[in-house]
């Protein structure tokens, strides 16, 4: 069983490689079509701007391979972005894979931006509630509250803190930086098949 | 809502951690790895690393001792010293750190805090200030890894706020110089007279002592965590006892 990460040209990938791996499972960072095609799982890890991962998924000639993957994809903070429609962050058209906007936090409702730190998240459906902890967050975008939503969290108002789709999942938090809460949620996307 | 962070800071000399009183008398405290393995187990939010030796002599940060943290921490940390363009930024975050703290370099060219914040994302952009009273006036320090370099910019403390965040910067550390190892506690009068002013995650940094210092300047100040060295590297609290008495205080923590 591999997981392939998708190398999106931002920097950190060797962070969520490593707690793949901590997991005992492979985990190999590519661009790679065929890697790709091949994984049992496939990571999409943010960090950048939803632009800059767009414009590398493009490059790459990977966005009609990952908007029909039918395998488990987990999307990381920008990497969940791009599963939406639009990010409001230098206006960018995303994968539409998931219904929804990606917006700015608010400034004149006196929150700190970027959020950055641990929040607490609680999971709405009953057989993952036990994932309910505190996760690590860095970002100024967000999603709301739509009928994806699998998680939510508070920064002035709910957002989501984690989405599914069918085989899509988008986290807002970093799992790999989240400590033991980080290891049991990526334990939670790789239980799926 | 957000929690308030806990981070203990981590000066590094020559490849050990070093403590220091007033930014002298370094000494060492022990290594980067057992420490930082040690106050993640602990419930460290986070974690610093100051390179105080780059920084002075105009070299990058020795750099192998960054993979091997992120090999033993998966919370986050930042890393300090000798930063001064984006390929030296974009080395030590593809080692793994998560953010960068620039201080000095930022000062002798601001248009870099642009350029990272352009690249990397302002997440990933700590400015480091340090800041010492001269007279009621707060300025701003540069060069502060040693006595012998450390000197006065000409930089009001709010002007050089009010300006690194118009350049992209995603957080900012306040160090109040005149309280740096002294534990009489943190600068209550500073942050605030820097919080109306900041948009960004403020830390605050310099003069923690003890559990009471730790509530205190969450109680009256707004800031969204706080730096520590002295008292975890010495053992004199755990960061545990310090969060269950921040829980004690209703203090939003990760416990």
């Amino acid at each position: 069983m591999t997981v392939a990460i998708v190398d999106c040209g931002g920097a950190n990938l060797r962070s969520v490689q490593r707690a793949i791996e901590l997991r005992d499972q492979k985990a190999i960072i590519t661009r790679n079509k065929s890697d790709i095609s091949k994984a049992s799982f496939v990571i999409l890890p943010g960090v950048g701007s939803a632009k800059s991962v767009m414009n590398s998924l493009e490059s790459n000639e990977l966005i009609e391979i990952i908007k029909n993957l039918t395998k488990p994809v987990l999307g990381i903070c920008i990497g969940m972005h791009v599963l939406f429609d639009r990010s409001e962050e230098h206006d960018t058209k995303c994968m539409e894979i998931i219904s929804g906007d990606i917006k700015k936090f608010d400034s004149m409702l006196n929150l700190k931006i970027p959020q950055m730190g641990w929040n607490k998240v609680s999971f709405l459906l009953e057989n993952t509630k036990k994932l309910d902890n505190y996760y690590y967050f860095a970002n100024s975008y967000y999603s709301q509250i739509y009928e994806n939503t699998l998680a939510s969290a508070e920064y002035g108002h709910p957002f989501a803190a984690a989405v599914q789709k069918d085989n899509f999942i988008g986290c807002q938090f970093h799992p790999e930086k989240s400590s033991s809460a980080g290891i049991e949620f990526l334990d939670y996307f790789l239980s799926i098949n | 809502m957000i929690t308030k962070r806990i981070i203990p800071c981590l000066d590094v000399k020559d490849g050990k951690v070093v403590k220091g009183i007033q930014f002298k008398n370094h000494q060492v405290v022990g290594s980067i790895l057992d420490l930082a393995e040690k106050y993640s187990n602990d419930g460290a939010d986070e974690l610093v690393f100051y390179d105080i030796s780059a920084s002075t002599k105009g070299s990058i940060v020795e750099k192998n001792w960054i993979s091997k943290i992120a090999d033993v921490v998966n919370i986050p940390f930042c890393v300090a010293g000798g930063i001064k363009s984006v390929e030296d930024a974009r080395q030590i975050l593809n080692l793994g750190a998560d953010k960068i703290s620039i201080n000095t370099p930022a000062i002798d060219n601001p248009d870099l805090i642009y350029d990272l914040s352009n690249e990397f994302g302002s997440q990933c952009v700590v400015i480091g200030m340090d800041v010492k009273y001269i007279g009621d006036q707060a300025f701003i320090f540069a060069k502060t890894g040693s006595e012998k370099t450390s000197h006065s910019t000409n930089l009001n403390a709010k002007d050089w706020l009010i300006r690194v965040q118009e350049l992209g910067a995603g957080e900012v550390v306040v160090n109040a110089m005149g309280n740096d190892g002294v534990k009489s506690g943190y600068s209550i009068e500073l942050l605030n007279s820097l919080e109306d002013i900041c948009s960004i995650p403020m830390i605050a940094s310099g003069g923690a002592g003890g559990p009471r210092d730790f509530v205190n300047v969450f109680e009256k100040t707004n800031v969204d965590g706080t730096l520590a060295a002295s008292i975890f590297h010495r053992n004199e609290y755990s960061i545990k006892e310090i969060k269950e008495s921040l829980k004690a205080n209703s203090i939003n923590i990760r416990i």
